[in-house]
């Protein structure tokens, strides 16, 4: 039964409502892979085996006594930036090496009401720091692909994990590529939901104006399957949108439409041969299905990496004020060296007399990023990119490199930063084995169109399905 | 553009070793070369955004409801006395 791990949650709520597997079956098969590769790896900062495994006895008993939870009994992987009651959370930092969270986070609450089998909490860059998971306090996770190559970052230990077997989904969640990109790099579905479409409540915060959390998946229907489950108003999340959560699993059903889909040279810039060639085969296969190309010209991309880096550093310094190891976790000085750096930066683009040419500048600038989108979006329904402009990078790439993450994240952060949907697909693979993914970018709220495109589009690529990491 | 670490540090209360407050005097001012390319944007007339989806007076009710106990809310604190946090005097005599 190896082949369990492989299992899709739609493939595998299918079989356990069969009865033609247990949960127990399932998750003991999750557990023993991570024992397998945790050592090769570095995919989780926290296994919760116990935890797990009564969780599974519980969901095996509900499903004899027929309940219909849409979750129920599938093994998820968390990352470690979301509050779990009970089970040690670190956002993989020394700081909270020993914070053991009193409460929940709504994602989680709502995962857990659905029934989910917690597996445990995956690694990430240090309070979502970067786009490699370099700057885990905890260590780097191995890209599943090859052991030597990043996973990418910040959510690369639940697209490690996702991608390599040892969990059915996992939960990620994105400021400005964190889902997308380690979607990209590790060959698995990330799905990065407009702002406020999912609570904040309980994730450890880093941008607060960008946070969004969101699921990586082995395909487009098990990603629509995670956000109905966790999208919509919390009361605890003042940012939180009240706009009804559309039935995404029936909608990603709906016939596809002919769609008219930009492309922005300027998002080709400077990307690697081999991804742009993925990019160009993508497009003919979108042709083939019958959709359209319309050339834009978006803001350059370029501009929000300097955006970006400003909005973030400042929200940081402000959210990352609150840890002096009175209350919980540990003092300052065990702040990794990447935080440090950010709450510098962040303080000094707030203080006083630079707050002007620094943060609200860079609030301005939002404004034209937002405002080009829009325009964008009154001549195409999505635009088509590259998620990152190489494939997964050696490990030490980040080392020394003090905007390494801005760059991984240039095709990413314009959309992040207009607060947009987007998906990261299996796309294609590089010369050397390693995945390659492509974006899809739609309005705000239109994971419903987006996910429908996705779905389409991965039928024509599930070829791509039948190459599995060598571990 | 140099910043002033030492005094950053401090109004971001980040105890920094002389070695870090070296480092990052570079580093620092290189990232502030980097995104000055802001400059090349005019954003005269431009609203400032801090909120992408228009969310507007968030309220709630004006009432209690349950929340975490003593017990929980001081479950991690290292130092406490009484049922209390403990933190260290913030004036001298």
């Amino acid at each position: 039964m190896s082949n369990l791990t492989s299992l899709t949650i739609t493939q595998a709520k299918d079989k356990l409502r069969k009865k033609e597997i247990s949960s127990m079956e399932l998750t003991k098969a999750c557990l023993e892979r991570i024992k397998k590769l945790q050592g090769k790896l570095n995919v989780f900062v926290t296994i919760t085996e116990k935890e797990a495994l009564a969780s599974a006895k519980e969901a095996d008993n509900e499903l004899r006594n027929g309940s219909y939870l849409p979750l129920l009994g599938i093994p998820i992987a968390i990352k470690d930036n979301f509050c779990t009651i009970g089970v040690r959370t670190t956002a993989s930092s020394k700081v909270l090496d020993d914070f053991i969270p009193p409460y929940e986070s709504t994602v989680t609450q709502r995962l857990k009401d659905a029934g989910i089998v917690m597996l445990g909490k995956t690694n990430m860059d240090a309070w979502a720091h970067g786009s490699s998971t370099e700057t885990s306090d905890y260590g780097p996770t191995r890209n599943p692909w090859n052991i030597n190559y990043l996973a990418g970052g910040s959510s690369g230990g639940s697209a490690a994990a996702t991608a390599a077997d040892l969990c059915i989904g996992s939960i990620g969640s994105e400021t400005a590529g964190s889902i997308r990109q380690p979607a990209s790099w590790c060959g698995a579905v990330g799905l990065k939901p407009t702002y406020g479409r999912v609570s904040r409540y309980g994730v450890v915060a880093m941008g607060s104006s960008l946070d969004s959390p969101g699921a990586i998946t082995k395909s487009v229907e098990d990603a629509a399957l995670i956000l109905e489950v966790i999208a919509g108003h919390d009361p605890k999340d003042a940012t939180s949108s009240n706009l009804p959560v559309p039935k995404y699993l029936l909608e990603i059903k709906n016939p596809e439409k002919k769609l008219k889909i930009g492309i922005s040279g300027n998002y080709l810039e400077g990307v690697d041969v081999q991804v742009i060639k993925v990019f160009e085969n993508t497009k003919k296969m979108l042709q083939k299905l019958g959709h359209t190309f319309v050339d834009l010209k978006l803001f350059d991309p370029k501009y929000a990496i300097d955006v970006y880096t400003i909005l973030q550093r400042s929200e940081v310094s402000s959210n990352l004020a609150r840890y002096d190891g009175i209350r919980y976790g540990n003092d300052r000085s065990f702040f990794g060296e990447e935080a440090k750096r950010r709450i510098m930066l962040g303080t000094f683009t707030l203080s006083s007399g630079y707050y002007d040419a620094y943060y609200k500048k860079a609030q301005k600038v939002r404004t034209i990023i937002i405002n080009d989108f829009k325009e964008a979006f009154d001549k195409a329904d999505f635009i088509l990119a590259p998620t990152s402009p190489t494939p997964a990078l050696k490990l030490g790439a980040s080392q020394g490199k003090i905007m390494f993450g801005e760059l991984a994240d240039v095709l990413v952060e314009p959309s992040a930063i207009a607060g947009l949907t987007g998906i990261n697909l299996p796309a294609g693979f590089s010369s050397d084995g390693l995945p390659i993914g492509m974006q899809f970018i739609g309005p705000q709220f239109s994971e419903s169109e987006i996910i429908n495109i996705a779905y389409s589009f991965e039928k024509e690529t599930e070829f791509l399905k039948e190459r599995k990491p060598n571990l | 553009m140099k910043i002033n670490v030492k005094h950053t540090a401090k109004l971001a209360n980040l105890p920094l070793s002389t070695r870090e407050v070296k480092k990052f005097e570079g580093q620092l001012s290189e990232t502030l070369r980097y995104i000055e390319g802001l400059n090349e944007i005019n954003t005269d007339n431009v609203k400032p955004t801090d909120h992408v989806t228009g969310q507007e007076n968030v309220l709630r009710e004006d009432a209690t409801t349950p929340s975490l106990s003593q017990k929980e809310a001081l479950s991690n604190s290292k130092s406490k006395h009484n049922g209390m946090f403990k933190v260290k005097a913030i004036l001298n005599e």
